[in-house]
């Protein structure tokens, strides 16, 4: 039976200062992390020692410097949030990774949340900027110059299952998955073979199948075996594939539907080859075809088109539910992927207020047809930025939304309350809640470790390594007897 | 304790949940009726609205697009990231 579903996104956001002609990407991201002032009191480090982004899944350790950063330079670049997520400084990017959640509605919820983290410190690090400078986020993944940056997605998995099997069943799949979750862009980059509008932001910029590098010559799979978790029993699948999606509905799909084909793979449900013949080469012909009909090589002499080899999932997962408990969440994303199959195949133009890629392309042909522009014009490049724009009222998805034109799967209470508040049914309520009752007294914090530092006592690390304990039934309990660290420290030990 | 919200925020994103104006999905109605008078005015109707949703969506856009598109999306550089 496969493990419980746990997961989490680590969105990097792109950084410009408008009217700053001396615009630095990292001092300007550090103002930024900085400028979100939840607990003025807190000076909580980030903890580096548990961390090994140099294990391959593959089972070697690969030669490299790990990064340390000193102790100034730690606090100015780590904020760990009172909803037990991580918003901080990555490079030259702010990133904010959500804390760990259980099902996609809530990975929604929580994804959610972090743009609104970002635009409050966005407009708390513009307030101090020079008078004219305006400090921009945009939740996308490229500039179209040739740059990226990630949106990650984290899942759990059981150690036991093999990662070749992994990779095997999971390449076509992250191959076609854009059509429900790709977040559209304008023009080529990264010497791909130039178009007007492609599915993707991120397809250009994969050179690879599988490795450990997610800076350069990019892979599909990623094989970082850093699971921030028991690595005797757990791995965590650290996906690079994906776009930073805007939709509601996208975000839901991305990670709804890529959690069940996880599940799929661990309990053996993936009984059919599609093996690509060059998944590299097919993952930027599918983000270049809008139209849906384009025939993809398999390894068998087979074609097949995008659309068909989701299919081939879809009706592995139909046959996956019908023989399984799965709960209600996983249920309502079988029902979702299933309906926008069907308009992908009939008018993938009519999902336009349920898929990224469409909503952005009806608006750019829209506003083309208008003005009579073309795919070259500035303003048709400008639309494709601003639809990433973090602000509320500038930035195009969130004009859509305001104007009722995209579905929702959650509402505003719900990501306003993840703000400040962490899922209840993961070691993230533990994380949040120490933070929360206990201002002052954490000294350092990882996804897997908590450490509190009280007086003159030694610094005392406690261990998360289950993510599936810390929960609200777990110790709601604790945490109310304990009026601070100390005494949680010796009621755990109790 | 430190009291989590206490900080106002004002992020305006929908009117309010709940109040979020659904539209009806397009299609099948009008497609029903689409050989017989009633229903082709139908889709007149339909096309009508339509265009109208689509032109306040235009005038929004007007409105908030990026002055300098030009110089805005040239000076749009980015490091690159993960």
């Amino acid at each position: 039976m496969a493990i419980p579903t746990v997961m989490g996104t680590e969105i990097e956001f792109g950084i410009i200062v408008k009217n700053d002609p001396d615009f630095d990407p990292i001092s300007s991201c550090v103002l930024l992390v900085n400028a979100y002032q939840e607990d003025p009191e807190g000076r909580i480090l980030w903890d580096y020692d548990q961390e090994n982004p140099l294990a391959d899944a593959r089972g070697f350790q690969v030669d490299g410097e790990k990064y340390t950063p000193n102790h100034q330079e730690n606090l100015a670049r780590n904020k760990t949030l009172l909803n037990g997520a991580r918003y901080y400084v990555d490079h030259a990017h702010p990133e904010y990774s959500c804390p760990e959640v259980t099902n996609a509605r809530d990975l929604v919820i929580h994804e959610k949340a972090g743009e609104r983290v970002a635009e409050i410190s966005r407009r708390e690090a513009t307030a101090l900027l020079p008078e004219g400078a305006v400090m921009l986020l945009h939740k996308n993944n490229s500039d179209r110059k040739g740059n990226s940056y990630g949106c990650h997605e984290n899942y759990l998995m059981d150690r036991r299952t093999s990662f070749k099997r992994i990779v095997e069943q999971l390449l076509p799949f992250f191959v076609t998955r854009q059509i429900f979750c790709g977040a559209g862009k304008v023009g080529s980059e990264n010497r791909g073979q130039s178009c007007d509008f492609q599915l993707s932001q991120r397809a250009d910029f994969f050179e690879t199948e599988v490795a450990l590098d997610t800076m350069v010559k990019r892979p599909i799979i990623n094989t970082r075996d850093e699971p921030h978790a028991d690595r005797d029993r757990y791995r965590r699948l650290h996906v690079i594939v994906g776009d930073s999606n805007m939709s509601e509905y996208s975000i839901y799909l991305r990670n709804g539907v890529t959690a069940l084909i996880l599940a799929m793979i661990e309990d053996g449900a993936i009984d059919r080859d599609l093996t690509l013949r060059d998944p590299v080469r097919a993952i930027k012909e599918v983000s270049r075809d809008p139209s849906m009909s384009h025939l993809l090589s398999l390894d068998r002499g087979k074609k097949r088109t995008a659309l068909e080899i989701q299919q081939d999932y879809l009706e592995m997962a139909l046959a996956y539910a019908a023989k399984n408990d799965l709960d209600p969440v996983a249920r309502d994303v079988i029902e979702r992927w299933q309906y926008v199959m069907q308009g992908l195949a009939s008018d993938p133009m009519g999902l336009h207020r349920e898929i990224d890629w469409v909503a952005k392309k009806r608006l750019i042909e829209n506003f083309m047809g208008r003005k009579k522009l073309d795919w070259d014009a500035p303003q048709v490049h400008m639309l494709d930025l601003q639809y990433h724009d973090s602000r509320p009222d500038k930035g195009l998805y969130y004009m859509l939304e305001r104007q009722g034109e995209v579905e929702r799967i959650v509402s505003d209470e719900e990501i306003n309350e993840a703000i400040h508040t962490p899922p209840s049914d993961t070691r993230a309520f533990f994380r949040g809640e120490c933070l929360r009752r206990y201002p002052g007294q954490v000294f350092g914090v990882n996804w897997d470790s908590i450490s509190f530092g009280v007086g003159d006592e030694p610094i005392k690390r406690v261990m998360m390594s289950e993510p599936l304990k810390g929960t609200r039934a777990h110790v709601q309990d604790l945490l109310d007897r304990s009026k601070t660290a100390s005494e949680l420290l010796v009621n755990m030990g109790s | 304790m430190v009291e989590a919200g206490s900080r106002p925020e004002r992020l305006l994103y929908s009117a309010a949940s709940g109040e979020q104006r659904q539209k009806p999905k397009g299609g099948d109605e009008a497609e029903e009726g689409a050989d017989s008078g009633e229903g082709s005015q139908k889709m007149a109707k339909k096309g009508e609205e339509l265009k109208e949703e689509m032109d306040s969506l235009m005038d929004e856009i007007d409105s908030v697009l990026e002055e300098n598109a030009e110089e805005f999306v040239k000076n749009y550089v980015q490091r690159g990231g993960q």
